[in-house]
């Protein structure tokens, strides 16, 4: 038996919900008393030995062009043939946009119990209890399998990647692969920017900054923090901003480490989205504005004045001049 | 064309959220019940559109719930869909629900099914690709374009920080996100119609569920915000890097 990590790549790269996935897995398996090992598919430009130090003992390496993009049937097929072979117990996936397409199909596939969105590890001490988010983040319930094989899939930013010591053997894993019937024709990426998922930092803006035209100094914080820029529903609806970074019930939910709205009051379908962030800073004019109550911090303050100020004086702190 | 819509009950986006039964069940008193905004804005609208464009389409609605899912199922097709299906079962896995969807959908031989990207009370984002995987399909999850010539459909998906465009042939698994449709409001016609339309109730097959809720929880509450006053910057900056260590 072994615990069995799925390692989502983009262009080559690994990506940090992978880190975590892999952080995470290594745990699990410490506590079953087992080995984890990785699975990487398609063809990365980094080298699998060095995951070893998230505390993978193996990676199985699936080198085939075909699954250079993602056609999640042919994917499940792969990752069931890698996940029979090593006699996998426990497979985890990250909750990102590759998982949320390859877990579902990966359960139904070997009739294994998934729990996606999960924010914790497995409690084994009365059969296999995993807590996850429900209710857009407003609770969390503990879901327990009942089948030999489980999935997890870990929300990014829920677990904290641990780097240690440590090589992993690289294995390629023959499998038969087959050909993809989803054909990717293009894609885009806000290059140098930070994917609004895995940002440890996000700045938000909503309707208190009345127009597209005043985002400058949005980005401008967010540059100095390297943090992902987002914005609340009606800015989104309204086309200030595009829909990629609309926070909420009915958008992205988040969970940075640092959560910085400017001008949003903070409804309650803003907060789904959220409020699992460890530290909120709100900024508004409005001292009746309901996102204070969900705040760590807040200025009660015209943000065209505050938010420029905030940057200056990070840039003080990190020494940028 | 066949295309099948998944439709799910879900608790109004402002309802309250709170458990009883020794936080084994969801307190459904005085809650509101809505379409999963994701099955209705995007997942049907897309699909109602679609049919504007070839009358000869036809659009069936499936959910999976008791009799208290039916006012829901009756809101769906005022909004459009030609008839519809319940499957009289109450179960929050999702491996369950999809294998109820599978059967019917095998039946019905469709050319697409849309889902909602998740749920916004389980926010499992699991059956359309477990639909997908039980009928052999290929699946896109979390589209936010969907344009269809002949057979040949054209998606947009979300991807970490942009966005991916993709061709497959039907038939497809679709899971639909923001972007995909405008939301609509049924009109007095759409209600009327909805009345007569095509409601079959069946019963579900025999599925093991894979999991199953032992309890909720709700976070802990926040201790309370600290204000700092908006002409001293510097203490927030000293605040989040000293304290809170957010920087």
């Amino acid at each position: 038996m072994s615990v069995l990590i799925f390692v989502d790549i983009a262009e080559g790269q690994v990506k940090k919900a992978s880190l975590e996935a892999l952080s995470y897995g290594a745990k699990v398996a410490e506590q079953l008393g087992t080995s984890a090992e990785g699975v990487v598919l398609g063809t990365p430009k980094e080298d699998l030995a060095a995951l070893g130090k998230y505390g993978v003992s193996k990676v199985h390496h699936v080198n085939n062009p075909a699954l250079d993009h993602l056609d999640a049937q042919v994917y499940t097929k792969v990752i069931a043939q890698v996940a029979q072979a090593v006699s996998a117990t426990v497979i985890i996936f990250p909750n990102n946009m590759d998982g949320k397409s390859i877990a579902p199909r990966l359960s139904a596939r070997l009739k294994a119990g998934l729990i996606s969105g999960a924010v914790a590890l497995p409690d084994t001490s009365n059969g296999f209890t995993v807590k996850k988010n429900v209710f857009s983040g407003k609770a969390f319930a503990n879901i327990s399998i009942s089948t030999p094989v489980k999935i997890i899939a870990l929300n990014p930013n829920a677990y904290p990647v641990k780097a240690g010591e440590g090589t992993a053997t690289v294995e390629a894993f023959n499998a038969t692969v087959d050909t993809p019937k989803v054909k990717v024709t293009s894609s885009t990426k806000a290059s140098g920017e930070v994917p609004l998922t895995e940002a440890e930092i996000v700045v938000s803006a909503g309707r208190g900054l009345k127009g597209p035209e005043n985002w400058g100094m949005v980005e401008d914080l967010a540059k100095v923090l390297h943090a992902a820029t987002a914005c609340s529903r009606p800015v989104a609806d309204a086309h200030w901003r595009p829909h990629n970074e609309h926070v909420g019930q009915t958008g992205i939910a988040i969970a940075p480490n640092l959560y910085i709205a400017i001008g949003i009051s903070g409804a309650i379908q803003h907060l789904a989205g959220v409020n699992r962030s460890k530290v909120i800073v709100v900024i508004n004019k409005d001292p009746e504005a309901p996102f204070f109550k969900a705040a760590d911090y807040g200025i009660v303050g015209d943000a065209f004045e505050v938010v420029p100020k905030l940057t200056e004086a990070i840039k003080k702190l990190k020494g940028i001049s | 064309m066949k295309i099948l819509v998944c439709i799910s009950k879900t608790p109004d986006t402002t309802a309250k959220i709170t458990f009883t039964d020794n936080n084994t069940k969801f307190d459904t008193n005085g809650v509101q019940w809505i379409i999963n905004p994701y099955d209705e804005w995007y997942a049907l609208v897309r699909a109602i559109e679609l049919k504007e464009k070839d009358p000869s389409a036809t659009i069936h609605l499936i959910t999976v719930g008791g009799a208290d899912a039916e006012p829901i199922i009756r809101k769906a097709l005022a909004l459009g869909g030609d008839e519809a299906f319940r499957v009289n079962a109450d179960s929050h896995d999702s491996f369950y629900i999809a294998s109820q969807i599978a059967a019917i959908a095998k039946e019905g031989a469709y050319d697409l099914i849309l889902t909602g990207k998740e749920t916004i009370d389980y926010n499992g984002s699991s059956i359309g690709g477990m639909v997908a995987e039980l009928l052999d399909l290929p699946y896109i999850s979390l589209a936010s374009k969907f344009e269809l010539d002949g057979s040949k459909a054209t998606i947009i998906r979300e991807i970490e920080g942009g966005e991916e465009t993709a061709e497959v042939n039907l038939p497809v698994v679709v899971s639909a996100a923001k972007g995909m449709a405008e939301q609509r409001i049924p009109n007095m016609r759409g209600i009327m119609a909805a009345r007569t339309k095509p409601l079959k109730v069946t019963e579900p097959i025999a599925v093991e569920a894979l999991t199953s809720v032992t309890s909720f929880g709700l976070p802990p509450a926040k201790a309370g915000v600290k204000l700092v006053p908006a002409d001293n910057v510097d203490e927030l900056v000293r605040l989040l890097h000293e304290e809170a260590k957010a920087i």
